[in-house]
């Protein structure tokens, strides 16, 4: 901010940078080391800088412990897919309704566009209590060999746990803004050389779209990994829970804070290990968010 | 020739390509936004074999005579008047610290962007073990202050509520942070060398450039803070079930409560109805503070 800033300054401005490192990340680092020791000894290091340090009886026995207490590869991989899957319908179909926002004139273009901005604001627990009672009756087609055949109600499935979370306006509304600003001059020349719209969103738009398409990766991403009330309410079947809904069980028995801590740090790795990977997309799609103020 | 097809068949691919979303967002957005108001009006439960009846303001007149719901909006409240100002406030002074060119920068910054990226669950569990009275807090205040405290932060109805603000603001006051960065780095450097040389000094700045520069910024900061504060739950779900004596009851929690395990959902309803109001005018004032200050 100010080049010639005085000594004075920047000590008391590494000092303080410092007290905030040690705040933000002890408390993860805790979560680590005693994810590594013994209940015993945790309590036992909590009154000195043991607790922040891999020292003593160290081992994995709590994450071995882990996979006994829990069906924990399952919840694991019910919550890579149930993401992976959220991430992928989301940016294919956002980004259609976006472009044809952004690119095509048809009915109620205009108003879907004032539509979409204005519902930006609702968080999902003003409607979560109807949503559930209204899944519960939503009809859904089996296939019975050859044979349709309709069924009724959502809970306790895969689905119930994607498909409400697809369709974003967040996103509409971010790959719209990108959209605006990749030139007309592009998908006119294309349209000279024959090209339909869909092509043009394939070929032109969205292969130019790389940051806008990363964003909404993440800012999608993060929060179905993430989810915990709606799958809480939702599934009861001990097969289709994810991670988070998981954490749950470790209360019900003995608490066994080893173990939960190694849970917990198995949980977070994978997201913290795309972080460290992407930080500048994920900073970046922070800080798109507040764009709209 | 060709071009004038294409405009001919814009109408119809427009449709076409907005169709998957616009559905899904009827049917996982609109409806249940509509039913939510719909519901409040009747009987219906979450399981149940009978029809739906229309039951006028039943479901108003109960909240109202609901203690425990009055309780969840008054800590709803409380966590949002204390949160609002201390979240943001500490989310502008790390921003300010990070702003300054060191080095280490950049480290620093991702070092308290990382409790954003650990999820809510995950926070509030290890904030639970760190709040056992035989826990890291009490033993880092024993070793700050030089006495024995053994606190029951969780279990104690003067201790839950602000012991769940510390650790909420721990989590997410990352977020905040980049979002007053990214609202520092778009006022210009030019202002801050003028006025160097008209012999401003650093509080000066701050009040006369920085803090004016930060409008719209500021704005928006508080409004997401807000909203997010008003829809605690998670931590209350993890860290206390709504206790000691619904000390840390909140009004989403309350919602849940009621509509998922005990399955009202019409009276989960009203009380959701309640919290879109919150809400709304939360944005009504965004609207009308933005509205003031662009004209």
């Amino acid at each position: 901010m100010r080049r010639r800033s005085s000594t004075r300054l920047r000590v008391a401005v590494l000092v303080a940078r410092l007290l905030c490192a040690a705040l933000f990340a002890f408390p993860l680092l805790f979560m680590f080391v005693s994810s590594l020791k013994a209940d015993t000894d945790i309590f036992k290091d909590v009154g000195s800088v043991r607790a922040f340090l891999p020292v003593g009886d160290i081992s994995l026995d709590n994450y071995a412990g882990v996979f006994d207490t829990v069906p924990a590869a399952r919840f694991l991989l019910n919550s890579l897919g149930i993401s992976l899957v959220t991430v992928a319908l989301g940016i294919l179909v956002n980004s259609m309704a976006a472009f044809a926002l952004s690119r095509l004139s048809w009915r109620g273009s205009r108003l879907a566009l004032s539509v979409v901005i204005a519902t930006l604001v609702v968080p999902f627990e003003t409607f979560a209590l109807p949503l559930v009672w209204w899944v519960d009756k939503l009809p859904w087609l089996t296939m019975h060999g050859l044979r349709l055949t309709w069924s009724t109600g959502w809970l306790d499935t895969y689905r119930v746990q994607v498909l409400p979370f697809v369709a974003n306006a967040f996103s509409i509304y971010l790959f719209y803004s990108y959209f605006q600003s990749i030139p007309r001059q592009l998908d006119e020349a294309a349209r000279v050389d024959g090209a339909g719209w869909f092509r043009i969103y394939r070929t032109v738009v969205m292969p130019l779209s790389g940051p806008a398409i990363a964003t909404v990766a993440i800012l999608t991403f993060l929060p179905a990994w993430n989810s915990y009330l709606w799958p809480l309410m939702v599934v009861q079947t001990e097969e289709l829970r994810p991670v988070m809904v998981g954490a749950s069980y470790f209360f019900q028995l003995k608490v066994h804070w080893g173990e939960i801590m190694a849970y917990s740090t198995l949980i977070t790795l994978p997201v913290l290990a795309l972080f460290l990977a992407f930080q500048r997309a994920f900073v970046n799609s922070i800080a798109s968010t507040g764009v709209k103020g | 020739m060709t071009a004038r097809r294409h405009q001919h068949g814009q109408g119809r691919t427009g449709l076409l390509m907005v169709a998957p979303g616009g559905v899904l967002l009827v049917v996982f957005f609109f409806v249940p936004v509509a039913l939510g108001f719909a519901l409040s009006f009747t009987d219906a439960r979450l399981i149940s074999p009978k029809p739906l009846e229309f039951v006028g303001t039943d479901n108003f007149a109960r909240l109202l005579d609901d203690p425990v719901f009055w309780t969840s909006l008054r800590n709803t409240l409380l966590f949002a008047a204390v949160i609002v100002p201390a979240q943001s406030g500490f989310a502008l002074l790390l921003a300010l610290l990070v702003n300054v060119k060191m080095r280490g920068t950049n480290l620093f910054r991702t070092l308290y962007f990382v409790p954003v990226v650990t999820s809510i669950v995950v926070v509030s569990i290890l904030w639970r073990f760190m709040y056992q009275p035989d826990g890291l807090v009490n033993s880092m205040l024993h070793w700050a202050t030089g006495n024995v405290v053994r606190i029951d932060w969780l279990n104690d109805t003067s201790t839950a509520l602000p012991a769940i603000m510390f650790m909420s603001a721990w989590q997410a006051v990352g977020f905040h942070m980049v979002i007053w960065l990214a609202g520092l780095q778009t006022i210009p450097g030019e202002l801050y060398e003028a006025a160097e040389i008209d012999g401003a000094g650093r509080w000066h700045m701050f009040r006369y450039i920085t803090w004016p520069g930060l409008r719209n910024t500021r704005t928006f900061i508080l409004v997401t803070i807000t909203i997010a504060a008003l829809s605690l739950f998670t931590q209350i779900h993890v860290m206390t079930g709504g206790g000691p004596l619904d000390a840390t009851s909140t009004v989403v929690f309350q919602a849940v409560r009621v509509g998922y395990q005990q399955q009202q959902t019409a009276y989960a309803s009203a009380i959701s109805l309640v919290f879109f109001l919150l809400v709304l005018t939360v944005s009504l004032i965004q609207r009308w503070l933005t509205r003031e200050r662009s004209a």
